[in-house]
């Protein structure tokens, strides 16, 4: 008898559904269109390396050397912020199993009674009260979950997303419960770096001037069109308004703790629609919340990284104690139509800090065929 | 009525699934994590309402205590800030620290009180924290009596 053995490792996040891109094991998440994205960051480290290139030695010299430094830490702050929004999870909901599927079915199926055949079965919508205001749970058909309140469907990356803001493609990610204050630091700081570095371009032109006269001034610019200094004042300047439009608008959102999708929509402003229920009437408590609540956890990482929280805990037995879509056969053995997904993955318990193991060896598919 | 006890390593052996109840969120306090104590019909027959209660209500504890705004979540939030978030590359947050807590109390549950009653409580965090799932067994070649297999009529609607 001769057995073939076929083995595919199965990278972790080729399993998950949604639009998403994933780097370095599993850690970046990030969404399938990144061109404005890397757009983003040659502006940014463009301009700010024509900055220290040209303008910061004599700045250095003439006014202070706290200038550049001060400089360079804003530029890293606005960089740190930048990686942080586009590569962290946003707060995607993962999609319902099979079995939360069909439970929510039959529960939508025993609310709604017969349908008369012919007629349309009435919308999936569930009511809640939070804060003496009617909130409608709207029903993904994509993911077929309930919505929790303040989540959205992002059709770009074909996600659910907690407390959904917006996609950004500048930021090459959704915008949702998880990163949202990076992204509104990241627009701050953003915001201050291009008043900054124009700033100190005005200044420097001034100085010259009163040195060299003005016209001297600008045909002295160093660099060479489009890589001079004028064409990124003036990318600098258009920016600066946009980013400080933008920065403007998110910290009124975020004193009334509303989000971007629900501010286009509409849904608390105008006398009929009622209050926003999520809001403490405090615009101080509201910015706390946002700014300085909880960093939620990513439950895509949990999916990626971890077969389960009580893995990591000395156990009296060697195998996982709660069963989940990890969990080898012998624990779900009537389940005949279940693909067995072969050996367990030999990834090791891991904390929570840098996974100690790659995903992408999750499941070794293997194909034994016996003549 | 399934009288059998399980212990953790007998229900691998000797059970298999027969279904599963799912414990819906709890949105009337806004959108912080919490759980609904209604006790699903299905369970009427394996676990006393006294039990499920009290585990429901301990886990909407321990969440409400992971996402509590207040003092300590400031400082961790300016501190956290202040350092560009590099900070979380080696420390672990507050929440993660509640939920190794939660995750123990899970498997301290089951083994104590679940699975002797042939139950299994999911840890909400691998259903993306919208859902408790808890999964019923049945003993291996018991004869016909499924439990489990409708359960459409009396499930809790809305």
């Amino acid at each position: 008898m001769s057995a073939v053995m076929i083995t595919r490792k199965v990278r972790k996040w080729e399993k998950l559904p949604g639009k998403n891109t994933f780097c370095c094991d599993g850690r970046v998440m990030m969404a399938r269109q990144k061109g404005i994205f890397y757009l983003t960051l040659f502006l940014i480290i463009g301009t700010c390396s024509l900055f220290f290139a040209f303008e910061c030695p004599y700045l250095a010299v003439h006014l202070s050397p706290a200038i550049p430094v001060f400089a360079v830490l804003l530029f890293l702050f606005v960089m740190a912020m930048l990686l942080r929004t586009s590569f962290s999870d946003p707060g995607v909901l993962p999609r319902a199993l099979p079995e939360e599927a069909n439970f929510i079915e039959m529960e939508i199926e025993a609310a709604n009674g017969n349908v008369p055949s012919g007629q349309r079965a009435p919308p999936r919508i569930r009511n809640v009260q939070i804060n003496n205001q009617i909130v409608k749970l709207k029903y993904c058909y994509t993911c077929k979950i309930f919505r929790p309140p303040r989540a959205s469907h992002c059709s770009i990356c074909d996600n659910c997303v907690d407390r959904f803001d917006h996609h950004c493609p500048w930021v090459g990610n959704c915008v949702g419960k998880r990163n949202y204050r990076y992204f509104y630091l990241f627009t701050l700081t953003l915001s201050l770096l291009t008043i900054y570095i124009f700033a100190f371009n005005i200044v420097h032109v001034v100085m010259r001037s009163v040195d060299q006269g003005f016209l001297n001034t600008l045909k002295e610019t160093p660099g060479t069109y489009p890589l001079n200094m004028n064409t990124f004042l003036l990318v600098c300047f258009f920016t600066l308004w946009s980013m400080v439009g933008l920065t403007g608008f998110h910290t009124y959102l975020i004193s009334l703790n509303q989000t971007t999708n629900e501010d286009i929509k509409g849904s608390w402003s105008g006398k009929n629609r009622g209050q926003n229920p999520y809001s403490h009437k405090n615009i101080i408590k509201n910015c706390c919340e946002v700014l300085c609540g909880p960093t939620y956890p990513s439950v895509t990482f949990f999916s990626l990284f971890l077969t389960s929280f009580s893995a990591s805990f000395p156990q009296k037995t060697t195998a996982p104690l709660i069963p989940n879509e990890h969990t080898p056969d012998d624990i779900k053995p009537s389940i005949a139509a279940e693909k067995s997904s072969g050996p367990k993955d030999d990834q090791p318990p891991a904390a929570m800090q840098p996974p100690l193991a790659s995903p992408e060896t999750d499941a070794e598919t293997s194909i034994a065929k016996n003549q | 009525m399934a009288t059998e006890f399980h212990n953790l390593q007998e229900l691998r052996h000797s059970a298999s699934l027969a279904n599963k109840v799912f414990i819906q969120r709890d949105y009337s306090e806004g959108t912080t994590c919490k759980f609904q104590t209604k006790f699903p019909s299905e369970l009427e027959s394996r676990i006393e309402l006294t039990l499920f209660e009290e585990t429901v209500k301990t886990l909407n504890n321990f969440y409400a205590e992971a996402e509590k705004i207040g003092g300590q979540s400031y400082l961790e939030g300016c501190l956290a800030c202040a350092t560009a978030y590099l900070i979380f590359l080696c420390m672990e947050t507050r929440y993660e620290k509640v939920l190794k807590k939660i995750a123990k109390y899970i498997q301290e549950q089951n083994e104590k009180i679940y699975a002797p009653r042939g139950l299994l409580i999911t840890d909400p965090i691998e259903r993306g924290m919208r859902v408790i799932e808890i999964s019923i067994y049945e003993d291996r070649g018991s004869s016909g009596s499924s439990s489990g297999s409708s359960s459409v009529s009396g499930s809790t609607a809305r």
